[in-house]
Parts: structure tokens; sequence; C-alpha cells
């Protein structure tokens, strides 16, 4: 399965270091914990920010970016409501225009289909099954043969094959997310936005959900850009965090644990405590 | 044995039918009530004639063939006037609701027209088409025109716009757009109009018909009324009420059919 969901992407390096990974391996994070630039068997799309501004009227949200993702990384932007991280995210996705600056990926030029966003909210079609939603994601592709096939492999990565004929409306709100995730992963992202994907679920569904993520993020190996105000969730899955302050780049701290990674382990804690330090200021978090 | 084994069965058996006919027993309970209060005497037939003699004078004219006759013309000019005033409504909702423009170029205007009551054009209608088919038509369209159109127009306004932002994201055209999004998120509120229209649509024809026709039901009535033959003016009142009755359900089974997403449409 995971085997077809890898479609091919016109310009990439294919995933060749992965084939050694059996299907039974492949929920098995097999890459070593990195901050390494560029892994050489990721398809992800390397990300170059130059001076990026965003206003709306007066209000100056950003101001001044200046960011390099290295293909394939995952990282997680934190920072307090209001600082403009979902912003950022939204310029990087091209669901809005910056007010200046430049937002490259690479070298190569990105189909529209390279870049997914997953939003808070599920956005599912409430009027198409599972299956149709899953293969809204496939773009320009929609029409094309084999696009069923593709969604319903898609869906079986997320572990929902067989609800594939089901209305949204009867989903729970982890299934919906996950199928919003399936929509996002279908066309064979190179980079994948998720704007606090999980902020509405609950805890366990929570946990269940963010394991998901790294798992599909290891087997597809995308360039995932997280946006969360949870400072465990970014440091149980990032390779990097990014703490935006006031529209800049406050902090840019390397996670570099083994994975996968033991929630509540001490190392977690410890780092989770000093990024909350410097987001709420000093001697409120312990 | 035999009975406990039977118990369920019947139970199976007598609960769906039961439900399909509950609707029923109110109406068929007031004929009831009515026909005794009838034969016992307590209201004359000048006042309000038997369900039984309705019933005969209904067999009668069915006989005559000019029950059918009317009821075709009526059901004939509800239809088409519905037709042309539903879809002129649709088209202005789509519109409206879809450019900017359009709906400032139109909508101020339909405001206006559309509080003027319809059936107060009735003389100035008259004087226009007299009284053959034009003039029904027309009233009917202009009826039926304003519950499609606003509705269509409430639907589109309405439709969730992170969904419309997510179509955009993953790239539909604008066609597919329309299709995928916009339309079917519209939909539950065009059905509401349509079945205020259905209602309006009734209600003009009869008023049309009774005021200035030479055939249909309303028309029926009007004769009858003049021949103090009040069991046919009650049996053209009890078939406004059928005919209406399945003008609704009709479009509560479009609904279901094309609302099965909807929970509060789910019947499977």
């Amino acid at each position: 399965m995971q085997q077809a969901l890898r479609i091919p992407v016109s310009s990439v390096e294919e995933t060749d270091g992965k084939d050694a990974i059996g299907p039974a391996e492949a929920f098995r994070p097999v890459r070593k914990p990195s901050v390494s630039p560029a892994k050489p068997e990721t398809r992800g799309l390397p990300l170059v920010i130059r001076d990026l501004r965003k206003s709306f009227g007066d209000n100056q949200v950003l101001r001044g970016i200046e960011l390099e993702i290295p293909a394939g990384q995952f990282v997680a932007i934190v920072g307090q409501s209001g600082c403009g991280k979902s912003t950022l995210l939204r310029l990087i996705a091209g669901l809005d225009k910056p007010t200046s600056g430049t937002i490259s990926f690479g070298d190569t030029a990105a189909r529209s289909e390279d870049i997914r966003v997953m939003f808070q909210e599920p956005r599912l079609l409430p009027w198409a099954r599972v299956l149709a939603n899953a293969e809204v994601g496939l773009g320009r592709d929609r029409k094309a043969a084999g696009a069923h096939d593709r969604a319903k492999q898609a869906l079986e990565e997320v572990g929902l094959a067989e609800k594939r004929d089901q209305w949204p409306s009867v989903l729970s709100g982890g299934q919906k997310q996950r199928v919003a995730l399936a929509r996002a992963l279908v066309s064979g992202p190179r980079l994948l936005a998720f704007d606090e994907p999980l902020g509405a679920l609950d805890a366990l569904t929570r946990i269940a959900m963010q394991r998901l993520l790294e798992r599909v993020w290891i087997d597809q190996t995308f360039t995932a850009i997280l946006v969360t105000h949870d400072v465990a969730e970014a440091v149980a899955l990032a390779d990097r965090v990014l703490v935006i302050e006031d529209g800049r780049v406050a902090e840019d701290i390397s996670v570099d644990l083994p994975r996968p990674r033991r929630r509540g382990s001490a190392e977690l804690a410890t780092l989770e405590g000093s990024i909350l330090g410097q987001l709420l200021g000093p001697g409120t978090a312990g | 044995m035999s009975l406990i084994e039977s118990l369920p069965k019947v139970r199976k058996l007598t609960v769906p039918k039961a439900d399909g006919l509950l609707p029923w027993l109110v109406p068929l309970a007031i004929l009831l009530v009515w026909q005794a209060a009838s034969v016992a005497g307590f209201v004359s037939p000048r006042v309000l004639p038997a369900p039984s003699d309705v019933a005969r004078a209904g067999w009668k004219l069915l006989w005559s063939g000019e029950l059918g006759r009317n009821i075709w013309v009526s059901f004939w000019r509800a239809s088409i006037g519905f037709l042309i005033g539903g879809s002129i409504g649709f088209a202005f909702g789509l519109a409206n609701g879809l450019s900017q423009l359009s709906s400032k170029l139109t909508d101020t205007t339909l405001q206006m027209v559309r509080n003027v009551p319809h059936l107060a054009l009735i003389p100035l209608v008259i004087l226009w088409f007299g009284i053959d088919e034009s003039a029904k038509l027309f009233l009917v369209a202009l009826g039926v025109f304003f519950p499609v159109y606003l509705n269509t127009l409430h639907g589109i306004r309405t439709v969730d716009p992170q969904l419309i932002e997510m179509g955009r994201v993953y790239g539909m055209t604008d066609g597919e757009l329309f299709r995928r999004v916009i339309f079917p998120g519209a939909l539950p509120s065009i059905f509401v109009g349509l079945r205020f229209a259905l209602g309006i649509m009734w209600l003009t024809l009869i008023v049309a018909e009774t005021i200035a026709a030479s055939s249909g039901l309303g028309y029926m009535a009007m004769q009858a009324r003049e021949f103090m033959q009040i069991d046919v003016v009650v049996l053209s009142i009890l078939i406004y009420a059928l005919l209406g009755k399945l003008a609704d359900s009709a479009s509560r089974l479009l609904e279901r059919l094309t609302l099965s997403w909807h929970p509060a449409f789910s019947k499977h």
C-alpha cells in the first residue's frame, strides 16, 4: 500500500532508499534523528523564505521572516495567538499573497498538487462520500484513470478503507480529520502544511493522530510544516521548532531526539519546558 | 407456542403499516364526524353537504368528463407557470448569488417588485391579457418567482466559505467549484424555496381561475356557486387540498433522493 501511494512526481529523485524497507516495517521509523539538511532519499520540497512581510491594512503581521527549510524536514511553528504563525502558513500554502518578500521551493517548479494544506477543520464536502472526498485531493488528476484506486489507497493509509462509502456526517471528529489527511496525501504532495489540524480533537485521538502524521511523513518523505499552539506536540513530532514572535522568527530550536519519541520522556519535557519559558516569558513555565 | 412465535411477526407487520396510515388518521376522523353530523341533521345540507353527497357529485362530474378536464387544465396551467417562474427565479438567484455585479444591478429592483402583492395585479393583468391562458400563466409565474429566487440566492450566499476555500486550494475550476461545492451546498435552501413556491402556485392559480377563467378547477367552483351546487364547491376545495398534498409529497421525495447526505433527510 505504501508502494501505491508513492506517486511518481515528475522532477524528483525517486525514493530509492526506502525500497529496502519491507511493508511490515513501514510504520517503524528507520530514519536517523536528523537535523542534517537535505536527506538524499527525500522527495520533499525545500523551502527558502526571504524577507517575507505581510500586512493587513495598518497591521503588520509578518515583519521580515528569514527561513530555510531543507527538503523532507518536519518543522513545527509555535507562538502565541496572533503572532502570525497561521499567516505564515497561509502564505507558504499560497492561500494569501505576501505584501513583499519571496517564497521559493528550491530549483524545481512546484505544481499546485505538490503543496497541500490540512486545515484545523476537516472541511469535507458533506454531500460527497468519503471516497469522493479523498478524490478531491487529486486536483487536476481527478478525471484521470486510476483516480479511484489512488483515493482508496490513501484511505487505506489512514486506516479508513472500510468507511469509503459513508457520508462524512456519520464519522467521528478524528475520522473526519483522517479523511482530510487522506485527501491531502492522495496527490503525493512534496510539501504538506498543517494548520493546527489536531486542535479540535480530544487528547487520546490527538495522540493517535500525531502518530499517524509521523508515520505518513516517514513513509512518504514530504516536507512537513506544522503550525500548533501545543508545544508538547511540536517537540514530539518535529525535527525543528520555530518560535514566532512579533512577526519574526525569535527562536530556531533543533530537536535532536531519536524517533519514535516516547511521550512524557524527560528530554521531551525539558525541551518543552524551555520553549514554553520562551513563549510565556521568564519565570512562568516550569 | 404458536402464539408466542407469531407475536413478533404480527408486530413487524403492523407497525410499519400503522406508521404509513398515521398521518391520514386525522383527515379520516374529520370526514367521519362530518358524515355523522350530516346524517344526524346537525348540519344543514345548504351549509355543508355530507361527504357522501360530495362524493356523489364528484362521481357524476367524473363520469361526464368535466372533472378530469378541469383538473387537467388547472394542472397544466400550474406546471407551465411554475416552470417559467421557477426557472427565471432560479436563474436570477444563481446570477445574483455568484456575481456581485448582477446582484447590485438587479437585487434592489426585485426586492421592490417582491413587496407588491402579485394578486393585486389581477385587474392590470386582465386588461393586458384578457382572460385567456397567458394571464394565468403570468400570475403563477410571478408568484412562484420570488420564493425560488430568494431561497436560491440565500442558499448560494450561505455556502460555507471554508469549503469554497478548500475547493480552490485543491485546484477546482470555477465550473467544478459550482458543481461540487456551491450547488450541492445551496440545494437544501433551494428545496425550501421550491416548497413555498408550490403552495403559492396553487393559491395564485385558484384565485386567478375564480376571478377570470372559462375552465379549470377555480372556474368549476365559481360556476357551481352560481347554480347553488354547494356539493361541487366543497368538492373543488377538497381537490385543492389533495393536489397541494401531492405537490408537497413530490418535493419531499425529491429532497430525500438528492439530500440523502444530510442527517435531517437520511432515511437509510
